[in-house]
């Protein structure tokens, strides 16, 4: 649920999957002034750099994870009006096909929750500390960290 | 005392979640890193490696202050979403 005092947003790290009608639900409901819900999941890929994958294993760094989700919706908040926020995101032992990550925004008009929902997950992508380990023909390998999602962050600041 | 944390790939390649550190002579993370590599010479590789750190759960930079009590953590660079 959201907490009207504290700008209607909802973050949850969990092993459980999330049920998108649900959450769309969520931002949505009693919230009849904002015309606008993006939102955005990511799930886990078959393929990666030419490898195929079979599951990945999401670690993060509790307490942490939880402030720096914050501190990202609060610079999402300081650049465009926008009403409520949820971030969801698994860790642990996820299979090919399962989703990871959630994130959804709801503003008055379109414009603002695009723009906010696409700067929350490229700073979540360098900001938040999660790592996936890769399991791929039975082997397991952390995964670096891509140039690429540093400079598509990197460019919300110019 | 200084409490450490290791996370992902780091923690794995060290072998260890975490340590305490007397605060003593401390003052800021390039410090820590002294400290850690002194105590555990096998560890130094590991720290020439590209990491983040964080102090009290807030992402710094090495020169940054640390206190006795503080919680300091290294990781390798993220990789969520």
């Amino acid at each position: 649920m959201y907490n009207q005092e504290k700008l209607m947003v909802k973050i949850s790290i969990q092993e459980a999957d999330f049920n998108l009608s649900e959450e769309v639900n969520l931002l949505e409901k009693l919230n009849n002034e904002d015309g606008a819900v993006v939102t955005f999941s990511g799930r886990v890929r078959n393929v990666n750099l030419d490898k195929s994958v079979s599951g990945l294993f999401l670690e993060h760094y509790p307490g942490m994870t939880e402030k720096s989700l914050e501190k990202i919706i609060e610079q999402a908040k300081q650049q465009w009006t926008i009403g409520r926020v949820t971030i969801i995101h698994r860790i642990g032992q996820l299979l090919v096909g399962d989703q990871i990550v959630f994130v959804g925004v709801t503003s008055k008009h379109r414009k603002e929750a695009f723009a906010a929902c696409e700067f929350i997950m490229d700073y979540l992508k360098v900001e938040a500390p999660f790592w996936k380990k890769e399991l791929s023909d039975g082997e397991e390998s952390w995964l670096d960290a891509k140039q690429s999602d540093k400079d598509k962050a990197k460019n919300w600041q110019s | 005392m200084i409490k450490i944390l290791f996370f992902a790939a780091l923690r794995e390649q060290l072998g260890s979640e975490g340590t305490l550190l007397p605060s003593e002579n401390i003052s800021s993370v390039e410090q820590v890193i002294d400290a850690l590599i002194v105590k555990n010479p096998h560890w130094q590789v590991a720290f020439k490696s590209s990491l983040l750190c964080a102090v009290n759960q807030e992402m710094v930079n090495k020169s940054h202050s640390v206190n006795t009590g503080d919680e300091v953590a290294f990781f390798p660079p993220v990789t969520g979403g």
